[in-house]
């Protein structure tokens, strides 16, 4: 799988005939914020490929490379983690990629490890743990020229003779120390494993002992054999559930040795590693000058104040979400115009037909709202790049987190709800900073409940409808905020009740490094940015341009007998209008006719669609932008019994239907890449479509109860 | 020489009171992440500052930053350390 890339390297010129197969792996660990993508990105530059392991969210980056003697490489991007000892499906991914049990991951030959140099000691705890891997290893300590602009020098010769292993300086994010780094790599490709942390005697011995039962009866890889029974006499609670049998009494015999001899199970073998490195550490920083954390600790002291803390985080927040509503506006407003102007031409100089319909209602329509989103996503990314990099997002997160830990969410939820309200689309794949799986996905599951700017010509229309002439804007508006109020408290209560359902009895650990204020690097943050948009482009937006194929084909299919139909006649006898006669038992009780259910599925693709869908049934020419003709239309509009369809229980009934409702088929798509499976997406739909059917039920009947109509 | 020591929880230290971590109370996975993270029995470390909102802390140890929830910090033992 890992041979197809983009970009296929040209052949080597050392030696041509090498073929695809023997191009070897190399992984990158390493702690998060150590830099770890950005020296990825530095050794592969856009030679990358993006994809997905089986069955969780984090995402597979696989590179190319060269070796120092130009032999391709292949650099397997693994999850930032601080420990191989892993607590959730989407951690475990670095550990089992490293041991080779990944099925179409191959197995590493060489590891790199970044580590961020100024935050030396507690970054070479992960490679304690993986120099017990019995792998080459390969250490970049990134971030150097910080660590010695800190007044830390570090003796990276006497560090490497302390692993074990090539330890080399560089500056990932200045592409500075990356020749050495490959010379180093290519020099490990059949090198040796390093050195490793004196154990206690008892638990080396209990390990040795499993580990040799795991290699003769699970065929284990010999070279893990200590690393696996590590990891299993060490491990808590279900983290050894898939194994039982002879191994599984082994291991219950090699943990009660442990305890025996007076040690910690949990507890003993993190000690001795950390016991190494702090020695390694303290022999390798020869000196130790100025205090580095104290120009960070004078900014947080205004950042993190009672006071001015807030105050900056709510510029931040502010100046944050105007760029992504407004300033995104402009080359949204050049996007529609290219496709108003795209679509006459297609209508000028193509015969009338089915055919120019799939290409206008359907293609060019589809592929414009996949490419509408593109500048939110970018300017969005710009700024968690920004925040991310600057290390202001660990602290908007420590400022946040009391808040929204209250109904269950994580300080880092915060930007990605905050963008949901300019679009649901950036703010769930805002939620890539959000480490902890369970945060991550139960934050993407209320996104959508937050009101986005497609909710604005429903509530415009309903609005219009509810409200005799005579109401002034303000009334209008109120209604509005009410709507905005309610879906902010729709979010917040549904992330309350998943943490208290699905997510039961999870503890939420908050355990967030605060990284000292960095510089950013704009090459890494526009990288960043043309990630995002080419994963959203090429996973989301196929789905969405198929989708909109098929509900241009519902709604235009079987086409009437009477070619003289008009568009409203069309549309009755297409699926679409079918469908709305199907679905009219089941949207009676909210007290809506066939007509609102046609308008409700030919927008289940986007919200909007519903105004233009009204005004075809209702005959009006340009309804979205004729209100008035479009309101009078809809006011007329009766029931069979005589009784008018769209009485002010019905009209609010229909906004909250809409504020809730997942009623956004680019969301499903994105929700869906993002979770990597369409379990979630699935979910969310069938939860938010109840909820908004329950919703408007309750306004109809319990506003009927009231005696209003 | 005698000496008493007083043990007291981690949560609701002042800033910048020079502590020693003498012992945990939490579940064992919570327990090995906080070990992971750098926190030991025996170590030094210092409350940096706390959130606006008074929850979570910022702590200082092994010459970097990490802050967590207060939930967490209540089951992390310290005495004064001199």
């Amino acid at each position: 799988m890992t041979a197809t890339f983009e970009l296929e390297p040209p052949p080597s010129r050392n030696n041509p005939h090498r073929s695809v197969e023997s191009v070897r792996t190399v992984a990158i660990a390493g702690n998060p914020n150590s830099g770890k993508s950005t020296l990825f990105n530095a050794l592969t530059g856009l030679r990358q490929k993006v994809g997905n392991y089986p069955g969780v969210t984090v995402e597979k980056k696989i590179g190319r490379f060269r070796g120092s003697h130009g032999e391709p490489l292949d650099l397997l991007d693994l999850p930032g983690t601080y420990s191989l000892q892993t607590r959730s499906p989407d951690e475990a991914i670095a550990r089992d990629a490293l041991l080779g049990r990944l099925a179409d991951t191959p197995q590493p030959d060489v590891i790199l490890c970044v580590v961020d140099a100024t935050n030396l000691e507690r970054n070479l705890y992960l490679v304690a743990q993986m120099a017990e891997l019995g792998l080459p290893l390969v250490v970049g300590l990134n971030m150097i020229d910080l660590a010695e602009g800190n007044g830390m020098a570090i003796h990276a010769a006497r560090l490497s003779k302390g692993l074990g292993c090539p330890v080399i300086p560089c500056v990932a994010s200045q592409s500075k120390g990356l020749v050495e780094l490959r010379q180093a790599i290519t020099r490990q490709l059949d090198g040796q494993a390093p050195h490793r942390a004196p154990l206690p005697k008892p638990l080396e011995e209990a390990a040795l002992t499993l580990g040799e039962v795991l290699v003769r009866e699970q065929e284990l890889d010999p070279r893990f054999a200590l690393a696996e029974a590590l990891l299993l006499i060490t491990a808590t609670g279900h983290a050894v559930a898939n194994l039982s049998g002879n191994p599984r009494a082994l291991l219950e015999r090699a943990r009660q040795t442990v305890n025996e001899a007076g040690l910690d199970r949990l507890s003993a073998a993190i000690h001795a590693r950390y016991a190494w490195v702090h020695q390694l550490a303290a022999e390798a920083v020869t000196s130790r000058t100025g205090d580095g954390a104290s120009i960070s600790d004078r900014l947080d002291a205004w950042l993190t104040h009672k006071i001015w803390g807030w105050v900056f985080f709510l510029g931040v927040m502010t100046l944050m979400f105007f760029m992504v509503f407004q300033l995104a506006e402009i080359p949204m407003d050049w996007i529609q115009a290219g496709q108003t102007g795209l679509i006459n031409w297609v209508q000028s100089v193509m015969p009338a037909g089915d055919f120019r319909d799939l290409l206008t209602s359907g293609i060019i329509s589809g592929v414009g709202t996949v490419v509408t989103f593109l500048p939110q996503i970018l300017i969005l990314f710009f700024f968690i790049g920004l925040l991310e990099d600057t290390g202001y997002l660990a602290r908007a997160a420590f400022i946040i987190d009391r808040l929204m830990s209250r109904v269950g969410l994580h300080g880092k939820s915060f930007v990605p709800m905050l963008s949901s309200f300019a679009c649901a689309i950036p703010g769930i794949m805002a939620t890539r900073t959000i480490d902890n799986p369970k945060d991550r996905l139960a934050t993407i599951l209320v996104a959508p409940l937050v009101s986005c700017p497609a909710r604005l010509p429903v509530y415009s229309l309903m609005i219009a409808v509810l409200l005799p002439m005579g109401f002034s804007s303000w009334d209008k508006a109120g209604i509005m905020l009410a709507m905005y109020l309610f879906s902010i408290i729709a979010a917040f209560g549904m992330a309350w009740v998943f943490r208290k359902t699905l997510f039961k009895g999870e503890r939420s650990l908050f355990l967030l490094e605060m990284p000292p204020y960095r510089r950013p690097s704009l090459g890494v943050t526009v990288q960043r940015m043309w990630e995002r948009s080419v994963v959203f482009l090429r996973r989301a937006g196929t789905i969405i341009l198929s989708v909109s194929v098929i509900i241009w084909a519902l709604s235009t299919y079987p086409k009437p007998a009477n070619p003289d139909a008009t568009p409203a006649q069309t549309l009755a006898g297409s699926a679409a209008g079918k469908l709305g006669h199907i679905f009219e038992p089941l949207i009676k009780p909210l007290g809506y006719d066939w007509k609102v259910g046609v308008g409700i599925i030919s927008s289940f693709a986007a919200r909007e669609v519903f105004v233009g869908t009204m005004s075809v049934m209702y005959s009006v020419q340009n309804g979205d932008e004729n209100l008035p003709a479009l309101r009078k239309a809809m006011l007329a509009e009766k029931h069979p019994n005589g009784a008018p369809v769209f009485t002010p229980l019905v009209c609010i009934g229909l906004m909250v239907y809409y504020v809730l409702a997942m009623q956004c088929l680019s969301t499903v798509a994105v929700v869906r890449r993002e979770t990597n499976s369409w379990k979630w997406p699935l979910f969310q739909i069938g939860y938010m479509s109840l909820l908004a059917w329950a919703g408007a039920f309750l306004v109809f009947q319990i506003g009927h109860l009231f005696g209003f109509s | 020489m005698t000496q008493t020591i007083v043990t007291q929880k981690l949560a609701g230290q002042p800033v910048g009171r020079r502590l020693k971590i003498t012992g945990f109370a939490l579940p064992d996975d919570v327990h090995q992440r906080l070990l992971e993270m750098g926190l030991a029995i025996g170590m030094e470390c210092t409350v940096a500052r706390y959130a606006p909102l008074g929850d979570p802390m910022e702590l200082k140890i092994r010459g970097y930053s990490l802050s967590l929830r207060l939930t967490e910090a209540e089951g992390v033992h310290v005495e004064a350390h001199h």
